[in-house]
């Protein structure tokens, strides 16, 4: 690469744990100042890819770059990178102030900057007041604050975050995911975070990184990955999908569930088995005349925002979101805009593994 | 049926402690006689203040009780972290060498000891340094007597800590000794504190051990209360068992106070 911009870059990492591969050839680089996601399910390897640009683990092969110096020896307490750990794991002998000021202490600053520098990390994480709090006596989002003034107190140039948010509840979560973001942006340093949920990958990240079975799927950003997913497993695992066993008859024409769809991918060629992916909140519902294919409710859920549908439509069922009630057992048309079937090449990997090694997490 | 359990619970103590009671009392008794009382008195607590022999008994066995816990516990601790971090397999294994010396009974460990410094000694003599029992071999089969129980005073406390902050110490820029000193030290220190007064107190405690590796030159009070025994039976020994017995009880308080205290805060953290 030859962009200046670039501030890590991974060249064809592998690892494996006790002969078990657990990153198979992971290519990727990271701009400075982006907020990048690690995106998918447990043991994919993206925890232990957050774990090399640490210092944690070391690559059995593949180099890793740091603003284009290569820093495969250099060891965890000697690079300009921070982590913030799944479980925080504060201090729990220090206060506040002491476990954010720890970083500080061992780079020898004087006491009157370490003062200062606590102070505004504080501030930057809404717990001014706190210093003399002790860590076992706070909640969990203030445990997570702590965390982060602690790692940003050094000043750190990338910031590494391992589903920080993973222990706290779904409101919470929510507020954090805005927070981070916007401490991000104020600070403009390099995030790259670790998560399971892709609704927070694509909330957060300019830029996200889909893993599966210690292999890269898609890089991309949150638009490209949800609307033109590579493969049936990220469009499976970026939001609920409906995937289809289908044959591209030619061009813009594509046959699945014993019809032809007009469809505007092409360049697959003629008669080629493909994956067909369709989104449940692009399936129109309509009347059984209306519809390119017919089917019957099978069940109703409602989800709030919207009625979550099965309708089987005999050789498969598809999942649908959509606004208007339908009755259990009623027969509806469904049909789909060109625009919104996605033709996939079958993928080689499978989609979830459940052989995976659970360690990770 | 509660009364049952409740008398047999004073049944099991009065076996347990009676003896150790009759022998403090009889302490303070103002005559010679073992069953018959006459009367308080301090006197044999200043006669044994005043016996060289068990002076000198009693310097070795505090000067031996804290060398050996105070190195039980470098070594335990160092054991205890090294064995955390190892695989499951090798961690079995170990456990199980750490576990083996602490039921092995005392006259085994006692004259294996004996055996391994006389056959050592051999070597030495061969080469011309004569080295005999002593403070010494005192110390050193102490100290390997404590280790085990270091060792599982600090393990849980390994166990317990969150397995990242020994990396969040490395992430923030400690060196791995800086890291283990700031961090994981803090966090085992009760396991660590708990682990040595446990080495102190056996170390004060122990007799079948000291016995065969203290030669003439240095016995501990253990050693020397049973030679007195085997001499004249002499009121003193009351006295002196009778203070031995309270320091250890005091020593014991203290550790199972701090692991109890321990269990609540661990229950308190989990709330």
């Amino acid at each position: 690469m030859s962009d200046n911009n670039i501030i890590i870059n991974l060249k064809n990492i592998f690892v494996s744990f006790d002969d078990e591969p657990v990153l198979k050839g992971i290519d990727l680089y990271i701009r400075d100042k982006e907020f990048v996601t690690l995106l998918g399910p447990s043991g994919c390897g993206k925890t232990t890819t957050l774990r090399i640009i640490a210092g944690f683990v070391e690559p059995d092969n593949g180099d890793v770059f740091f603003e284009g110096k290569r820093i495969n020896d250099v060891p965890a307490y000697k690079r300009q990178v921070n982590t913030i750990f799944q479980r925080y794991a504060l201090f729990p002998h220090l206060n506040v102030y002491e476990n954010v000021a720890f970083g500080l202490r061992i780079k020898k600053w004087p006491e009157k900057d370490i003062k200062a520098k606590v102070k505004e990390m504080l501030a930057l994480v809404n717990l001014s007041g706190f210093e003399r709090k002790n860590i076992n006596l706070l909640s969990g989002g203030q445990q997570q604050r702590v965390a982060i003034a602690r790692a940003l107190a050094n000043q750190p140039k990338v910031l590494l975050l391992d589903e920080p948010l993973a222990a706290l509840d779904l409101k919470l979560r929510k507020e954090m995911q805005t927070e981070l973001k916007k401490i991000q942006q104020e600070l403009g340093i390099t995030f790259i975070y670790v998560t399971h949920d892709q609704e927070e990958a694509l909330t957060m990240s300019d830029t996200v990184v889909v893993m599966n079975n210690g292999e890269i799927q898609q890089i991309g950003t949150p638009e490209d990955i949800y609307n033109e997913p590579k493969n049936a497993f990220v469009a499976d695992f970026i939001g609920e999908s409906n995937i289809i066993d289908g044959i591209m008859v030619k061009d813009e024409l594509v046959h699945f569930n014993g019809i032809d769809f007009p469809c505007v991918d092409k360049g697959f060629g003629e008669n080629i088995p493909v994956d067909v992916v369709i989104r449940p909140e692009d399936v129109i519902v309509s009347s059984p005349e209306k519809g390119q294919v017919k089917g019957t409710v099978e069940s109703i859920t409602f989800k709030g925002v919207h009625y979550e549908i099965l309708v089987d439509i005999g050789d498969c069922k598809w999942l649908i979101h959509t606004t208007k009630f339908a009755e259990v057992g009623k027969q509806v048309g469904l049909s789909v805009d060109p625009f919104d079937i996605h033709i996939m090449n079958k993928s080689s990997v499978p989609l979830y593994s459940d052989d995976a090694p659970a360690s990770e997490e | 049926m509660k009364f049952l359990s409740k008398f047999y619970l004073a049944f099991i103590f009065v076996f347990l402690y009676a003896p150790i009671l009759v022998m403090i009392i009889f302490s303070f008794n103002d005559s010679k006689s073992r069953s018959v009382w006459e009367g308080f008195s301090l006197k044999w607590y200043k006669d044994l203040m005043s016996d060289s022999a068990i002076i000198d008994a009693l310097k070795t066995t505090l000067i031996v009780a804290i060398i050996a816990s105070l190195c039980a516990t470098v070594i335990g601790t160092l054991a205890a972290v090294g064995i955390n971090a190892m695989k499951k397999k090798l961690k079995g294994f170990l456990m199980l060498a750490t576990n083996i010396p602490m039921v092995n009974p005392e006259i085994v460990t006692g004259v294996s000891l004996m055996l391994l410094f006389v056959s050592i000694f051999g070597v030495f003599s061969a080469i011309g340094i004569n080295l005999e029992f002593g403070m010494l071999t005192l110390i050193l089969a102490h100290i390997s007597f404590n280790i085990p129980y270091v060792i599982l005073s600090v393990l849980p406390k390994l166990r317990q800590m969150n397995k990242h902050s020994y990396e969040a110490a490395l992430d923030l820029g400690c060196n791995p000794l800086k890291a283990f000193f700031k961090v994981v030290m803090p966090e085992i220190m009760p396991g660590v504190m708990t682990g040595m007064l446990m080495a102190f107190t056996l170390s004060l405690d122990d007799f079948v051990i000291s016995y065969c590796t203290s030669g003439t030159s240095a016995q501990t009070l253990s050693v020397v209360i049973y030679s007195m025994t085997r001499k004249s039976v002499n009121p003193k020994i009351n006295a002196l068992s009778a203070l031995m017995f309270i320091t250890v009880f005091l020593l014991m308080l203290i550790v199972n106070i701090r692991q109890m205290r321990d269990s609540d805060a661990k229950v308190g953290a989990k709330r």
